[in-house]
């Protein structure tokens, strides 16, 4: 076991694929001698200079349409955007883009991209560099979209990524790049997208979960166990593909379940998967489907403020606890 | 440069390809025949031709909602394309495309584009590809007039100027945004003046000139493989047809169509066959009644191709992932 940040788990499955493969390309802004706004490129451009990791200029379309393009033509193209907030600049590019020209041609070109994209509150960022928009990418057809809370499946997921054939969007919370977790040398290696993990193993009710928010869980499960509440928590690890089957066979033994994440709730993710769990575990279920998420309005900048906005570790037991 | 004799009509042949399809087009979808919006490029042959003359099979195109043409001259199959118009299984995209998204990833044809402006970055994307591999191939990305007016050809340009991208700009300046012309759409008349933004060579010639934009485009070609970086060119033209077929195009001032007609970039090259005597008035009718013989084949070709398999609309989401489709 040594000792390993998120962001070095990411930097190190970029390095790991750019040694490999000279078709893996990095860009984005201020990637490069710069080593990333929050750090996550780091040396990469001393060890691969300008050819391999390049600034670009303050741009989101050019950046996302640069990796469309330059995919369709070869290259595996990781580009970088600042925040996830800015994904709205080059939205075109990865939603009438790269999402459908696999499809719209027939099969004939792939978009094997990865769009890393920083995400989450928690950092007085304020409205427009906190927020959380995964369901924007899962509600897309043609998109995969992964979402690691640690180093090791940041680095085992953005491997596989990284080969993958489709384009992925990669979603990195900011909250988490500076958190050392433990991770097993022998185990450094690429994590097949669309398998969960159980990160707690429990026998009354499940918490999905994915992200930041796996920790705030696993906490909350610490308090409930007190009480005796035994709870399973999983880790989604890919929004898409999404692993049913864990979580199938977890509300199968625990027939209960709460859906956490950072997103505020009304059109959230974790409410497409509720209504799949509501459609095909009915009768599995005795008790409500619970969901955890921030308050629908934008992240507000005062630290109470966004305190408050945010959900916690409070807000997740009395989920939990409302169920039995 | 010299063109020689069997190039020009080799682009001969290329521009009577465009315009007959295209001709086709407009009757079959005014009998139904064919499904959507038909965007068609009469009128504008000469730009895509002469452009498209000047590439390999290697180099890339980006195209437009308004893309046969591109797709024609790229060496796109007119049986293909015929079908996919059709929306048949044969047809370039299965029938998943229709006009609007024909691709052919075997001749560098990174697919006509329904978003105006789109193209511009993906050809970026393009000469960035081509940059790391170190090639000498380039790409031509071929827009419309409206589009320079997205935030993404601003985008484009710089980024494709400040990497010194091997990447064409063809503008096709047709003098209208849908139904808003150009004086009423921005406030310059040349569109090249933009390159001087992005400190790079921007030229005006005459898009319906086979030869104008056939020199035009090789010079920056050969600027572009030298590693020498991208160029603007517009191309001056005019759509003969409104914005899409059963556009009424009330919004053209009367007369303005017919000056046009006379500008015609086919007749243009044939005065130039026969004053030459490179072609003979026999030859010349050969080669089109060729072409009528060639889109009447693909049009035979769409007709008897199938419908897709409903299955197949659940196909190529993703390279790996098929999800299930619904139970009737």
């Amino acid at each position: 076991m040594k000792k390993m940040t998120y962001a070095e788990g990411i930097r190190e499955a970029m390095r790991t694929k750019m040694k490999e493969d000279p078709n893996v390309i990095l860009f984005g802004e201020d990637v490069g001698k710069f080593g990333g706004c929050f750090g996550v490129s780091g040396d990469l451009w001393e060890q691969f200079c300008d050819d391999r990791v390049r600034d670009t200029p303050i741009s989101e379309g050019a950046i996302v349409g640069a990796a469309v393009g330059s995919a369709a033509c070869g290259i595996k193209p990781i580009a970088e955007l600042m925040f996830i907030d800015f994904l709205t600049v080059g939205m075109d590019q990865l939603v009438n883009q790269a999402a459908k020209m696999k499809y719209m041609f027939g099969g004939e070109i792939s978009i094997p991209m990865v769009l890393r994209v920083p995400a989450g509150g928690g950092i007085g960022g304020a409205a427009q560099h906190s927020q959380s928009l995964e369901a924007w990418a899962t509600h897309v057809p043609g998109l995969k979209v992964v979402y690691p809370s640690n180093a090791q499946d940041a680095y085992g997921l953005l491997l596989t990524s990284i080969d993958d054939p489709d384009p992925v969007v990669f979603i990195e919370n900011k909250v988490l790049y500076a958190m050392q977790n433990d991770v097993d040398e022998n185990e450094m290696k690429a994590i097949p997208l669309g398998k969960a993990r159980v990160v707690k193993e429990g026998s009354d009710v499940t918490i999905i979960t994915y992200g930041r928010q796996v920790y705030d869980s696993l906490q909350a499960a610490e308090i409930v166990a007190k009480d005796g509440i035994n709870v399973e928590v999983i880790d989604l690890r890919s929004l898409f593909p999404l692993d049913k089957e864990t979580i199938v066979k977890s509300i199968e033994k625990t027939h209960k379940a709460v859906l956490v994440s950072e997103e505020c709730k009304r059109g959230a993710y974790t409410g497409d998967i509720a209504a799949m769990i509501a459609e095909e575990l009915f009768y599995e279920l005795d008790g409500p489907l619970m969901r955890v998420g921030a308050l629908n309005t934008p992240i507000p900048f005062s630290t109470e403020l966004e305190n408050y906005v945010m959900p916690n570790v409070r807000d997740i037991e009395l989920a939990v606890r409302s169920l039995f | 440069m010299k063109i020689t004799n069997e190039q020009l009509k080799e682009m001969y042949l290329t521009m009577l390809k465009i315009r007959k399809f295209e001709t086709s087009a407009m009757d079959l979808f005014a009998d139904g025949k064919i499904p959507g919006f038909v965007h068609l490029y009469i009128g504008e042959e000469a730009v895509a031709t002469g452009a498209c003359a000047n590439l390999r099979e290697d180099d890339y195109i980006t195209s437009t909602h308004r893309g046969h043409g591109h797709i024609i001259a790229k060496g796109g199959e007119l049986n293909y394309m015929m079908a996919e118009l059709f929306g048949k299984e044969d047809g370039y995209c299965n029938g998943k495309g229709g006009s609007m998204h024909i691709a052919d990833a075997t001749k560098g044809i990174l697919g006509a584009n329904g978003i105006v402006g789109a193209g511009h970055n993906i050809a970026v994307g393009s000469g960035l590809a081509i940059q790391t591999k170190k090639t000498d191939q380039v790409c031509i990305c071929f827009f419309g007039d409206a589009s320079t007016n997205q935030g993404t050809f601003h985008e484009a340009l710089n980024l494709a100027s400040v990497w010194k991208l091997p990447v064409v700009f063809v503008c096709e300046n047709n003098g209208y945004g849908i139904s808003v012309s150009q004086e009423r759409h921005q406030a310059i008349t040349d569109i090249s003046v933009r390159g001087a933004s992005y400190n790079m060579p921007g030229i005006t010639i005459d898009g319906n000139d086979l030869f104008a934009v056939y020199e035009a485009v090789g010079e920056a070609v050969a600027r572009a493989r030298k590693g020498q970086g991208p160029t603007l060119i517009e191309c001056k033209t005019y759509r003969w047809r409104g914005h899409f077929e059963g556009d009424p195009t009330v919004y053209r001032p009367e007369g303005e169509l017919e000056a046009w007609l006379k500008k015609d970039p086919i007749p243009r090259v044939e005065k130039y066959f026969i004053e030459n005597e490179l072609m003979t008035e026999e030859e010349i009718k050969e080669m089109n009644d060729n072409v009528d013989k060639m889109v009447e084949e693909a049009i035979e070709f769409a007709e008897n191709s199938p419908i897709p398999s409903l299955e197949s609309a659940l196909k190529d989401v993703y390279s790996d992932i098929v999800e299930e489709g619904r139970v009737r």
